[in-house]
């Protein structure tokens, strides 16, 4: 086998394909990683976005990152460290009355003795569960009508998994795992605050509400990490950086501002990829992190796949409607009713599920929520370096802002700014007078900053009918494609998105025991 | 790449301008030239379309058309306008043979498949003009077409109800269009395609068929479909010209070792037992697979099967006796079901009982001896009979003159 034959181009240097090239390089693989922009990281970045202040520019918060990528490639020996850990979450309320949520402890906002017992239980079981799912993110999905003992096994200890939590545990399970949220909590609480809050667990990043279905199973994937809710030291980026790092020891070349505008066959092989410069770089393998719509119908192309595929790459659910909002400020601002200290908590608002089920309802007609939703962090309090000395960052995930905005979002986008600023004024009154700059990241700014087709930064909708082997589509559910070779390993890929970098781990492995797949690749 | 390729690409048809909601169902463009001439009254149909199973007597219109000439209506046979500058890489991707051998004025047979390598349908590509074609076949396929422009810069557009055609079939076709004074149409060679200014329209002829037999079918619009009528009657008047029903066509199609959709094989997006299809291979048509040229909807699973084998053969058999073999079960010598008839005939020109049937592989080897469960009745009184049967290769009928050029003068 020649060099260039044995070579893995890895495209993108977001988190899954950072972690990809190390394991495959720790693997004795030559591999080359081609990232588009000029620093590593994809979606999980550091940047200034005014001068002297820098956020996390996609996600913001680490509550996923998978704990055998943290040990398998000691992160915490190349730059991985935490400025705050198990961070607690604080639901506003209009009058001040705020509630607490410190994992199934409940403080303030009115909350009854019912609701504080219910929350025990309710944590009780949604951690079991959220079991489940971690146990299964780590694991290359098995293949449905398959005859290979892996996939056997596969399916047995997915099945196995669920039997084993019990009679009543298992039955729960199954009857709440793929119906709607809003119906779950209704059952169990009565504090609208509390509701509102976790509802928000459902339907964070998704284009769902809380009376959408999968939004429990959305929840349960948040909760899958089976960690505390972290902010990295530094930001995202460092997280990226400290995989980086590990990827470089190990051998992996990483290389920026290189853009892939083609993957290359060779009749039925993939041969290697062209950049945007005109350069071509040849490979054996070809293991793309973009998502599955750049990737097949974009840098492969729809001609050297098969028409049914290509449909269902098509049909792939993945319209983003979450914005960010990024936000410097001149001092610590003040929220109404809340002690300074619980300022560096993950705020909410979510008042109420009715309202965040009504924040959705616009989102399904192309039109913006006019009382958004949003996840709130202030990550400079815990981390001074991201801005100027007495100055804050504030870091906010808000929705509904639907990809395809009938009206346009290069027209709109102020007036939405507007709206989400003056959403934050009603709960903290004299923010306005402190903001110095402002950013905000809609859906369409998503696509073109990460290169993410439609923005979602999931990569697809992570909901049942898109979780497992059926992760992007069927047929290419195994990191594998239609195309001996060419290979995905991003969020797009089971067990999706959230900085998990599970993906490229189990991508990694398949790749490594590509040649059984190669051959009887059904 | 287009993201709303359906939306841009989509003809849309004025339906409301259609009878069809009134009567649930479409008349041909023919038909009041049909309905005198159905003398039985009775009507099949064909997708949305009245087609007649017969307009006097099947077996005198089977004779029709091999001893003179017959006109059939071809009007609902699927037809879809593919145009643009990536036609030809459309096509190429939709069906199993290479189009780019298929010039300008030359039709071409083809089969198309899933990605898993079943058959979807089988039809004929017309090279119209530079990347412009017509594709042609029993089935709708619009949704299919539509999904195969997803990163292709074409246009594809259903005509099935802006062309009305019909096929003349039969030794004096020629003639008869020679007398209709279409010039040179003696010249045109086995799947040409010639267009003639007729009437202040214009008709496309083309040298195709479904008989086996020297013939041609007539493409115009449907406001010269009744002109286009009249002038063949009367130019084939003395050249025995007659209306023709499907109950003769199958006669004809399955002498001349024709498969059709629903008979042979049933199309893949139609079917819900997965195993109920059938690939190119075991429809016998392995010749109309290219693995040579670029990537094509359900290549790599053919791929495995021309290496890994296929489950079915396609076959013909000649069979003992004069029943028809319809829908029997076929065994080996030693009583082992090994397959069913897909279709069956009384071949009159042959003078044999006739039948394509599916065999499981590896029964089907020419010469092989098979036997053929026939049920018939009798004045109310059933009878089964184990009939011989033989694999033959060669169609059970194939006169020189489907292919001769010029084709003599009848």
């Amino acid at each position: 086998m020649t060099d260039e034959k044995r070579r893995v181009v890895i495209i993108g240097a977001g988190h899954n394909g950072l972690v990809c090239a190390a394991y495959l390089a720790k693997a004795g693989k030559q591999v080359t990683l081609l990232e588009a922009a000029a620093q590593v990281g994809g979606a999980a970045i550091t940047r200034e976005f005014a001068p002297g202040f820098r956020v996390s520019a996609g996600a913001h918060l680490l509550y996923m990152l998978d704990k055998n990528v943290r040990t398998e490639l000691s992160l915490d020996s190349t730059g991985l460290s935490f400025s705050q850990q198990d961070m607690k979450t604080t639901a506003l309320a209009e009058d001040g009355n705020h509630l607490l949520i410190s994992g199934d402890a409940l403080q303030g906002g009115n909350i009854n003795d019912g609701d504080r017992q219910s929350m025990k239980e309710y944590r009780r079981v949604m951690n079991r569960f959220a079991g489940v799912f971690n146990r299964l993110n780590n694991r290359i999905p098995p293949r449905l009508g398959s005859r290979d003992r892996s996939d056997w096994t596969g399916l047995a200890k997915t099945a196995l998994n669920i039997r084993l939590l019990g009679r009543d545990d298992m039955r729960e399970f199954l009857r709440i795992a793929a119906i709607n949220i809003y119906d779950v909590l209704q059952e169990k609480f009565d504090n609208p605050l509390l509701k509102g809050a976790l509802s928000l667990d459902g339907v964070l990043g998704a284009n769902l509400g809380p009376r959408s279905n999968n939004s429990v199973f959305c929840a349960l994937q948040r909760l899958s990490g089976l960690q505390g809710t972290a902010i990295a030291k530094g930001g995202m980026g460092a997280v990226s950086n400290a995989l980086a790092e590990a990827a470089r020891q190990q051998g992996a070349l990483i290389r920026t501002s290189a853009i892939v505008s083609r993957i290359l066959m060779d009749g039925d092989r993939v041969s290697g990829v062209e950049l945007q410069s005109g350069e071509k770089i040849a490979a054996g393998t070809v293991i793309s992190s973009a998502d599955p719509k750049s990737t097949f119908l974009g840098m492969l192309g729809a001609h050297n796949l098969e028409a049914g595929f290509v449909r269902r790459v098509q049909n792939i659910r993945m319209r983003g409607s979450v914005a960010k909002l990024h936000l410097a400020l001149d001092g610590v601002p003040e929220f109404r009713g809340l002690n300074q200290n619980r300022l560096g908590d993950r705020l909410l608002i979510a008042p109420d599920m009715d309202y965040v089920e009504r924040a959705f309802n616009p989102s399904k007609y192309g039109e913006y929520s006019t009382e958004p939703v949003a996840e709130i962090t202030i990550p400079s309090l815990h981390d001074a370096s991201l801005a100027p000395a007495g100055k804050h960052v504030l870091s906010a995930v808000v929705q509904y802002a639907p990809y395809q905005l009938k009206a346009g979002w290069s027209e709109n986008k102020a007036a939405f700014t507007d709206r989400v600023i003056k959403m934050l004024g009603v709960y903290a009154p004299g923010i306005h007078s402190r903001i110095l700059h402002k950013e905000l990241l809609t859906p369409v700014d998503i696509e073109s900053e990460f290169r993410i087709s439609g923005g979602h930064w999931h990569h697809g909708e992570l909901v049942m009918d898109q979780f497992l082997m059926l992760r992007p589509v069927p047929h290419s559910a195994q990191y594998a494609s239609p195309v001996n070779g060419l290979f995905l390993c991003g969020a797009g890929s089971h067990p999706g998105g959230g900085v998990m970098g599970s993906a490229g781990r189990n991508a990694a492995r398949a790749v490594l025991a590509s040649k059984a797949i190669e051959d009887q690749h059904i | 790449m287009s993201r709303n390729s359906k939306n841009d690409k989509t003809h849309v048809i004025d339906y409301s301008t259609k009878s069809h909601y009134l009567t649930k169902v479409f008349q041909s463009p023919f038909y009041t030239r049909q309905e005198p001439l159905n003398h039985l009254k009775e009507w099949g149909r064909w997708a949305d379309y009245l087609s007649p199973h017969a307009y006097t007597c099947s077996a005198m219109e089977y004779f029709a058309c091999r001893n003179t000439c017959t006109v059939f209506d071809l009007t609902p046979m699927s037809k879809y306008r593919i145009s643009g500058k990536d036609a030809l890489p459309y096509l190429n991707r939709l069906v199993t043979r290479d189009i780019s051998k298929i010039k300008p004025g030359r039709v071409g047979y083809c089969i198309w498949c899933a990605d898993d390598g079943q058959v979807i349908d089988d039809g004929t590509v017309f090279h119209l003009d530079e990347d412009d074609y017509r594709l042609c076949s029993q089935e709708r396929h619009l949704d299919w077409l539509l999904t195969n422009t997803i990163g292709f810069d074409v246009r594809v557009s259903d005509e099935t109800h802006e062309v009305a055609a019909l096929a003349l079939q039969g030794p004096t076709s020629c003639a008869t269009l020679k007398k209709m004074a279409l010039e040179g149409i003696e010249k045109m060679k086995l799947f040409d395609i010639r267009c003639f200014s007729f009437e202040g329209s214009q008709l496309v002829v083309s040298r195709t068929g479904f008989t086996g037999d020297l013939g041609y079918e007539l493409w115009v619009d449907p406001a010269h479909a009744e002109v286009l009528w009249d002038r063949l009657f009367e130019a084939g008047h003395l050249h025995g010209i007659q209306a023709m029903g499907d109950e003769a066509l199958q006669m004809l199609r399955v002498e001349a070792g024709f498969i059709q959709a629903r008979h042979e094989f049933m199309p893949a997006h139609a079917t819900v037992r997965p195993t109920h299809t059938r690939s190119p291979f075991e429809l016998g048509l392995g010749w109309l697979v290219d693995f040579n040229k670029p990537n094509f909807n359900g290549r790599k699973a053919l791929l495995a099967q021309k290496n890994h084998g296929h489950r079915y053969n396609l076959v013909k058999l000649d069979i003992d006796g004069n029943k028809p073999a319809r829908d029997s079960y076929v065994f080996t010598k030693n009583k082992k079901r090994v397959g069913t008839v897909t279709s069956a005939t009384w071949s009159p020109s042959a003078k044999a009982s006739i039948a394509l049937a599916s065999l499981e592989v590896p029964h089907g080897e020419p010469g092989e001896e098979l036997l053929v469960e026939i049920y018939y009745q009798k004045e109310l009184k059933w009878s089964r009979v184990m009939a011989g049967a033989r694999v033959v290769t060669d169609v059970f009928y194939d006169p020189p003159r489907k292919r001769l050029t010029p084709p003599a003068d009848y």
